[in-house]
């Protein structure tokens, strides 16, 4: 196991000895909210980082594990390809936006925008979401075991959100959809993997109304008469 | 961008260490304001004075000359403290007077704050050099509320430089951009507010600044700017006894607080508040949009 002391090594030194190992173990201490921890990790390593880190920690991650013993900010694993992420507090704005692939499991708390324009990835978050989580979410799935903040799946696409507590507002096109057999099964999965324990039986999901993003020709005469425009 | 900062002392422990703290923390905000910096700082030990903190730009202003003037015009003794080109002035007579024959009789400076407790100091340039001209490591006091300037809406100069003074003993510091600023201006204008720059934050300051003199209480004041003022904004507001904050309904500029028995740190990233004391043992969360939040020292 190697251990980078980011009271002594620059960020700098610690990305590249990342980047440049292909397996190990690596533990960093000391991170003190700086930027960018572990970002661009692509190959099977696995990072604990003790402490709280800063901005894009794990940003653009692939194949390996970084472990967060504390609390990160502004896009934690953001545009995250595969492999997993998992921080054991909160973190605030847009975790795993943009994210492809993989797994970001966020014990405590997500802020706002948690899950913003995914693009395949699996969130659990195992405490609560801020308002606009999901916002013009395309693929994956989002789970939540405590509660959603406001404007929910605002724009969706279509990634599937799971919330277990409550949910203060949908947003725009955003409704709740019947959980079939298959979902439940997706939701053991999730919760599986993430290590957080929840039934699946008591969670409810949503997704998007499909009345956004296709525009629909044959409607134009009915909705300009809704409009009163019509010819 | 813009750093924010803010620090309040619930309990005398750390309260010698305000200015270190602070400084500490204002370092870490550098990256995100190079342009400017600028501190209040609330110093809890003589409430029997009131001080204004003035500056005098460009130019060495006889601040003796300045202060025998203001001492016959109120019939009470002025005490001096020059730091580089700030000056505070703390007098036993009647502030708000002592004020007003600043403005209306020392040409070329400015009243950077006014009040009992709070004093303010602002400059151009690094803020690690900013904090050091103004020796901002050894104040000591209750709470302290700092910025680090990134300049988009209006131009580099130390009257844009924040905080903004919105009262007696108020100020407040932003990050982000008003949008309906200019419209603002002009109404606040007609109800008799001053201004003197283009910057979007003294418009917020002048709107707060409005309400607490229309009888409003900071909160009520907060409260009300949800609605008129638009924009991305995270708010930091010293007062007297405390500090509050406030995010914009959308909430894209950040903030973080921590709170431990001993004190209260917000701050713009986590990273400023990561080297205080104690931090191990804080609460750490981060604050709801359209939320007022607010710390003040006990009645």
């Amino acid at each position: 196991m190697t251990t980078f002391d980011l009271a002594s090594t620059t960020l700098r030194e610690l990305n590249s000895a990342l980047h440049a190992a292909s397996d190990g173990t690596f533990t960093i201490v000391n991170p003190q909210g700086a930027h960018a921890v572990a970002a661009g990790i692509d190959s099977p390593i696995d990072v604990t980082v003790r402490g709280s880190v800063g901005y894009y920690c794990a940003g653009m991650h692939q194949q390996g594990t970084v472990r967060i013993e504390g609390n990160a900010s502004t896009g934690l694993a953001e545009n995250m390809m595969s492999g997993r992420v998992h921080i054991t507090g909160n973190a605030t704005m847009s975790a795993g936006a943009t994210a492809h692939g993989g797994l970001l499991v966020i014990e405590g708390n997500a802020g706002s925008r948690c899950g913003i324009s995914m693009k395949g990835v699996d969130i659990v978050v195992g405490g609560n979401v801020g308002h606009m989580s999901g916002f013009m979410a395309q693929a994956g799935n989002l789970v939540v075991l405590g509660d959603a903040a406001g404007d929910l799946g605002d724009s969706i696409y279509e990634a599937e959100i799971f919330v277990r507590g409550s949910v203060e507002s949908l947003g725009a096109d955003c409704i709740e959809k019947d959980v079939e057999a298959e979902h439940l099964a997706t939701l053991e999965r999730l919760i599986g993997e993430s290590g957080l324990d929840a039934d699946p039986a008591e969670f409810r999901r949503y997704g998007s109304a499909r009345t956004l993003y296709n525009f629909a020709v044959d409607d134009i005469d009915a909705e300009l008469a809704a409009a009163g425009g019509a010819s | 961008m813009c750093g924010i900062v803010g620090l309040f002392m619930k309990t005398p422990r750390y309260r010698p260490e305000l200015g270190r703290l602070t400084e500490v923390m204002l370092h870490e905000m550098r990256e995100r304001g190079p342009d400017s910096a600028g501190f209040a700082v609330y110093d809890g030990d003589r409430d029997d004075v009131s001080r204004l903190t003035l500056l005098a730009e460009g130019h060495d202003p006889d601040w003796s000359a300045t202060a025998a003037a203001l001492e016959a015009a109120l019939g009470a003794g002025v005490d001096v403290r020059v730091t580089h080109d700030h000056a505070v002035f703390e007098t036993s007579g009647d502030g708000r007077a002592a004020r007003q024959w600043v403005i209306d009789n020392a040409p070329g400076v400015d009243v950077l704050s006014y009040g009992r407790r709070i004093e303010l100091y602002k400059s151009v340039g690094d803020p690690a050099l900013v904090a050091e001209r103004y020796d901002l490591a050894s104040r000591q006091g209750t709470h302290a509320i700092a910025h680090t300037r990134m300049a988009t809406e209006s131009a580099i100069t130390t009257n844009g430089s924040h905080p903004f003074v919105t009262g007696a003993d108020t100020c407040l510091v932003h990050n982000g951009s008003l949008s309906n600023h200019n419209q603002l201006r002009r109404q606040l204008i007609a109800e008799g507010e001053s201004f003197q720059t283009e910057n979007d934050t003294e418009v917020a300051a002048g709107y707060v600044s409005w309400r607490l003199r229309s009888g409003d209480t900071i909160d009520e004041a907060l409260v009300r700017g949800l609605a008129d003022l638009d924009g991305f904004y995270t708010f930091a507001i010293g007062v007297e006894n405390g500090f509050a904050i406030l995010r914009d309904p959308i909430a894209c500029k950040p903030a973080v607080v921590a709170e431990t028995d001993d004190w209260v740190a917000m701050s713009s990233e986590y990273r400023a508040i990561a080297r205080l004391p104690d931090v191990g043992d804080a609460e750490i969360f981060e604050p709801e949009p359209s939320r007022i939040y607010s710390w003040s020292l006990a009645a």
